[in-house]
This record gives C-alpha cells, structure tokens and sequence, in this order.
C-alpha cells in the first residue's frame, strides 16, 4: 500500500550570501504521519520549513503540496491552503488576551459567529491545557504557556499539515509529557512536521525521522532505522542521546 | 452587563452628553465643540490607521484637505448644491488615499512615515500651485446661500452643531462598530505583530491598504465637513501642521482606543483655550502639558483610564 504524499520538495536550496543553509533538498511527507525533523544547531532545519511555509524565500527549488506548486505562494496563501506554522522563537500577540489570540487563530476560517468560535477558542484551549488562563493577556503567561498557547494557536486552524519549530524548547517536563499526549491524539488526521531537540518527544511521537546535517539530508526512517544508523549518530545522535 | 453592553453605554452616554451641551452650555463653548466635534472625526479617521493599524502617517492632512477642497472647489466652480459637493469631497479623498495606499505601503517604518509626508507636501504645493482657483494660502469663503444642506441652514449655531453632531455620531458608533468587528481584531493583529498575523493565513498588506482607505476617506469627511460648516477653504488645512496635530490629539486622547479622539482634541482645545487668556506664549505652555503627558501617560488620557479603572475599553 502506497502511502500518500501530502507535500513535497524537489531540489529546495537556501543560500545566504555565502552560506548553504539548505543545498538540493528532496523530501517527500506522508500524510498523516507525525514525522519529525531532527540535526544539529545550524543544520537548517528552521530555514527548510520556512521555505515550506513561505516565510522563508527559496533560493531555487519547488514545494507541492497536495499535488499543487505552491512555490510561488506568498505566506498567507499556503496558510490558506492548511499549513500551519508556529515559529521557533515564540510569536504570539503578547497585548491581547489568551482568547483573543486564538480567537483570531480560528477566526480566519470560521464565520465572525461569536458563540461558535467562543466554543472553537475555548476547546482548543482545553486540548494544550490552558483554558483557565483564557482571559490572561498572553504577555503575562509564563513561558511554558505562551509556547503552548502558540500551540493552541496552531491548532486553532484545523491545518492539514502542522509545522512544530522546536515546541518543547523550555517546556517543563510535565508539560512536556502533555505535549507527548496531544501530538500522539493528533496523529491519524492531521500530518506533523516537527523540529525537535528533545529525542524523548523524537522517539515517543515519531513514525518517521528525517536528519538534517549542514544544509542536506543525511538520512530518512523509522525511528529505530534512524537510532541504528552509524552515521547519523556520528552528525549528531550519539551525543544527545548519550547526553 | 456585558462588556458589548458597557461599551454601548459609553459611547451612546458620551453622545447624549454632547447633545445635552448644547442646551446648557453659553454659546462660546457651543460654537467651540461644533468645532471639536469636527476636528474629532479627523482624528477618529487617523486613529484607524495609526491606533489600530500601528501604521504612522505623517501625511494625513492631504486627506483632509482632499475632501475640503472636493467640497470647496465643486461648489465654487461647478455650482453644484452641498450634497453632491459632499460626495465629490469624500470621493477625492477615497481615491487619493488608494493611490498613496498603494505607493506608501511598499514601504514600512520610518519609510512609510516619510512616504506618506512627502505626499501630503506635494498635494500641499498643488494646492499652491493651483493658486488660481484655490487662492492659496488666503484661501476662499463659502457663502451662506452655497451652504444650505436641503434647505438647512448650517451657518447658524444651532445649525453647525447639529451637522457637526450627527456627523459625530455617526463616525463614532461606525467606528466602534469597526474596532469590534473582526477586521478591527485583524488591524489590531497586525499591529501587535505582523508577522503572527500573515503565518495565520492574513494578506497583510490587503488589510493595510484596506486601513489606510478607511483612515483617509474618515479624513476626508472631516475636511469636507469642516469647510461646510465653518465657510472656509486654505491651504494652512494641507500643510504640515495639520498633520501633526491628529497626531498630537490622538497621542494625547488615547491611540487605539474609541474615545480617545475626541478626548484629544477636546483636551487640546481648552488647554491652548485656558493658557492663552494667561500668557500670548500659549503655545509653550500646552507644548510643556504635552510633553508632561507624554512623559507620565504615554497611552494617553483614554489610555490611563483603561489600564487604572475600565480595562474593557474598546
Ligand atoms: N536570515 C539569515 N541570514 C543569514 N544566515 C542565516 C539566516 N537564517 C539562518 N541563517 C544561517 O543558516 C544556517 C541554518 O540556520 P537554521 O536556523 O535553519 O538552523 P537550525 O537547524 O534551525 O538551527 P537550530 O537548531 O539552532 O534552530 C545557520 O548557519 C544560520 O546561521
Ligand atoms: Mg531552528
């Protein structure tokens, strides 16, 4: 049985003035998966799903997503289509309420109906577990929270295709083990790409794993594939797991 | 009651206090807030783009002077009656605020801002130019039979703080209206962080062409309404100075909030009012006020209020 592709990338490469930071990247997504992202610091992995998303411009290359060329997408478009993004450095609208946020999240979908997109807002709250700080304006919330709120904000778009850029950074471990739980409770309908640090989140959520090193892909697999492969864990793994 | 409550409650009980002025206030202070009231849509009009938006112009007097000079001229020149003077005037000003919504906003930051004064200069120096017609700095006068609206006389007191009034009132509750709608929580979004607002799927710049339409055809109305109801037509309405005080009322009143415009001009006016019956450098001391205030409360007279007593404000 084929599995189906939901995105794909032919011969992505990002140049910075000098610098490679992706070189002729090929890379296929299967649809509903939760496939996660892994490399070094530097290996180019939040440039490669920029370029995904649109708010990185490629140097040369082509996305598809649903058997469509979105490289010529602004942004906002490929949103449109159902790509979600959260970024890896927090970015939430710090002078507006935890609702508000969300609010306008799920508000660009939904019709301005105010109660069912009370209801959408205060559902998705509930799914990262912050519901109880919806009236909280989001620049008070601790970290922890504002990185799930980003989440939640995420969520909110019912996405067909989740971008995660390193979620957990700064997470606590409980909070940790709820985002284990919730990605795990996403798996089957919406497709994950997550860039994560953390190889506990990695092996617990990942059906596939790609390895980003120095701007090109130096393995795909299962996790186990991925944890037995020499030289992966020569680029990067053996330290962090031994770590 | 429900915040959407209080804030009806605010801004019907702000009007009802307005129309009750002119019942108890001697005929100075009447003749003044005909005058706030006008200069308050203005600043309702930059408030959207720069309050809301978070897009500074410095250029908005060209809006205004567009639908005051749309008004003036097509009544002087093409002999047309006030309604479709009006209509002309706000249509000028539409369109003038597409085209510099276009151009300016390929530009961010301190560009737009200087963008955007560069324009309003040049429409200024048209303005000059066309001394022929438009008399310049001297200016023109509209006389009182030009001035009848369906056979009202807004020359009288009564009659100007009527129009200035409605006029009012509708800017007002329209302008509410807008902010809690949810393309006002979309302008908002993209004040706060524009960047969270395109990767949530918003054509930014389709939203700030959007503002800076709205905002200018807002100041415009003023400039047209401004003509009408005081006579009077120059070019001091489209220099620079007229660009900075909407954004001295609206930094003072309030940016970003529904009653900060008119708190703004209203403060200004009697501030510059008080101290010149004091001292002929009245200037200098509502300068010294404005400076104080922007050192103490830097979101304004609406703005305090909302963080110390009614964090519901709109
Ligand atoms: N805007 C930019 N201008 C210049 N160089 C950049 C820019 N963004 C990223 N780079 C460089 O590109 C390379 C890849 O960066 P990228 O952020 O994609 O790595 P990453 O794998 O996400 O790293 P990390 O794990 O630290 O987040 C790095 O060398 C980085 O310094
Ligand atoms: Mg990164």
């Amino acid at each position: 049985m084929a599995a189906l592709t939901l995105l794909e990338t032919k011969g992505l490469t990002k140049t910075y003035g000098g610098l490679q930071a992706n070189i002729d990247i090929d890379f296929t997504l299967q649809k509903g998966l939760v496939t996660a992202l892994i490399g070094p610091n530097g290996a180019g992995k939040s440039t490669f799903v920029g370029m995904l998303s649109g708010r990185t411009s490629a140097t040369r290359g082509r996305v598809i997503f649903e058997d469509r060329d979105i490289s010529h997408l602004p942004a906002h478009k490929r949103i449109q289509l159902g790509l979600a993004y959260t970024f890896q450095i927090t970015s939430i609208f710090t002078g507006l309420s935890v609702h508000e946020n969300v609010a306008l999240a799920a508000g660009r979908t939904m019709s301005a109906d105010g109660n069912a997109l009370n209801a959408k807002v205060h559902q998705t709250l509930d799914q990262v577990g912050i519901a109880d700080r919806a009236d909280q304006i989001a620049g008070d919330l601790s970290y922890g929270h504002q990185r799930l709120l980003e989440i939640a904000m995420g969520l909110a778009q019912e996405p067909k295709l989740f971008i995660l850029d390193e979620p957990t950074q700064g997470l606590a471990e409980t909070e940790i083990n709820d985002f284990i739980a919730l990605i795990r409770s996403l798996a089957g309908h919406t497709t994950i790409l997550l860039i994560e640090h953390n190889m506990r989140v990695v092996m617990e959520t990942a059906d596939h794993i790609a390895v980003l090193d120095q701007g090109m892909m130096l393995a795909e697999g299962t996790p186990a594939q991925i944890s037995a492969n020499a030289s992966v864990q020569a680029a990067y793994l053996g330290k962090t797991v031994d770590a | 009651m429900t915040v959407a409550r209080k804030i009806n409650a605010l801004h019907f009980g702000i009007l009802l206090f307005l129309l009750a002025c002119f019942f108890i206030l001697p005929a100075y202070h009447v003749g003044a807030l005909s005058r706030i009231m006008v200069l308050a849509i203005y600043a309702i009009g930059l408030n959207i783009l720069f309050g809301y938006t978070g897009l500074l112009s410095l250029g908005h007097a060209m809006f205004f002077a567009a639908g005051m000079y749309g008004l003036g001229l097509s009544i002087k020149f093409l002999g047309v009656s006030v309604i479709p003077a009006f209509g002309i005037g706000i249509i000028s000003a539409a369109l003038l605020s597409l085209l510099v919504g276009l151009l300016a906003l390929r530009t961010v930051g301190v560009s737009f801002m200087i963008v955007t004064l560069m324009f309003a200069q040049t429409i200024y120096l048209v303005v000059l130019y066309f001394g022929e017609y438009t008399r310049g700095d001297e200016g023109f006068v509209l006389q009182q039979a030009e001035r009848m609206l369906l056979g009202f006389d807004v020359t009288t007191e009564a009659g100007r703080y009527f129009v200035a009034f409605a006029a009012f009132s509708i800017c007002l509750i329209g302008f509410a209206a807008l902010v809690q709608s949810s393309l006002g929580k979309r302008l908002v979004a993209i004040r706060e962080n524009e960047e969270r607002a395109r990767m949530l799927g918003y054509d930014v710049w389709r939203y700030k062409l959007l503002a800076v339409i709205v905002s200018g055809t807002v100041s415009g109305v003023a400039g047209a309404l401004y003509a009408l109801l005081f006579g009077y037509v120059g070019a001091t309405f489209a220099s620079v100075q007229y660009s900075i005080l909407p954004l001295l009322w609206v930094l003072l009143g309030g940016a970003g909030t529904t009653i900060g415009p008119l708190i703004g001009v209203a403060f200004m006016f009697y501030l510059i009012d008080a101290s010149s019956a004091y001292t002929s450098a009245y200037m200098l001391i509502a300068g010294l006020a404005l400076v104080i205030l922007t050192m103490f409360a830097p979101r304004g007279i609406a703005g305090i209020l909302r963080t110390k007593v009614s964090p519901w404000l709109p």
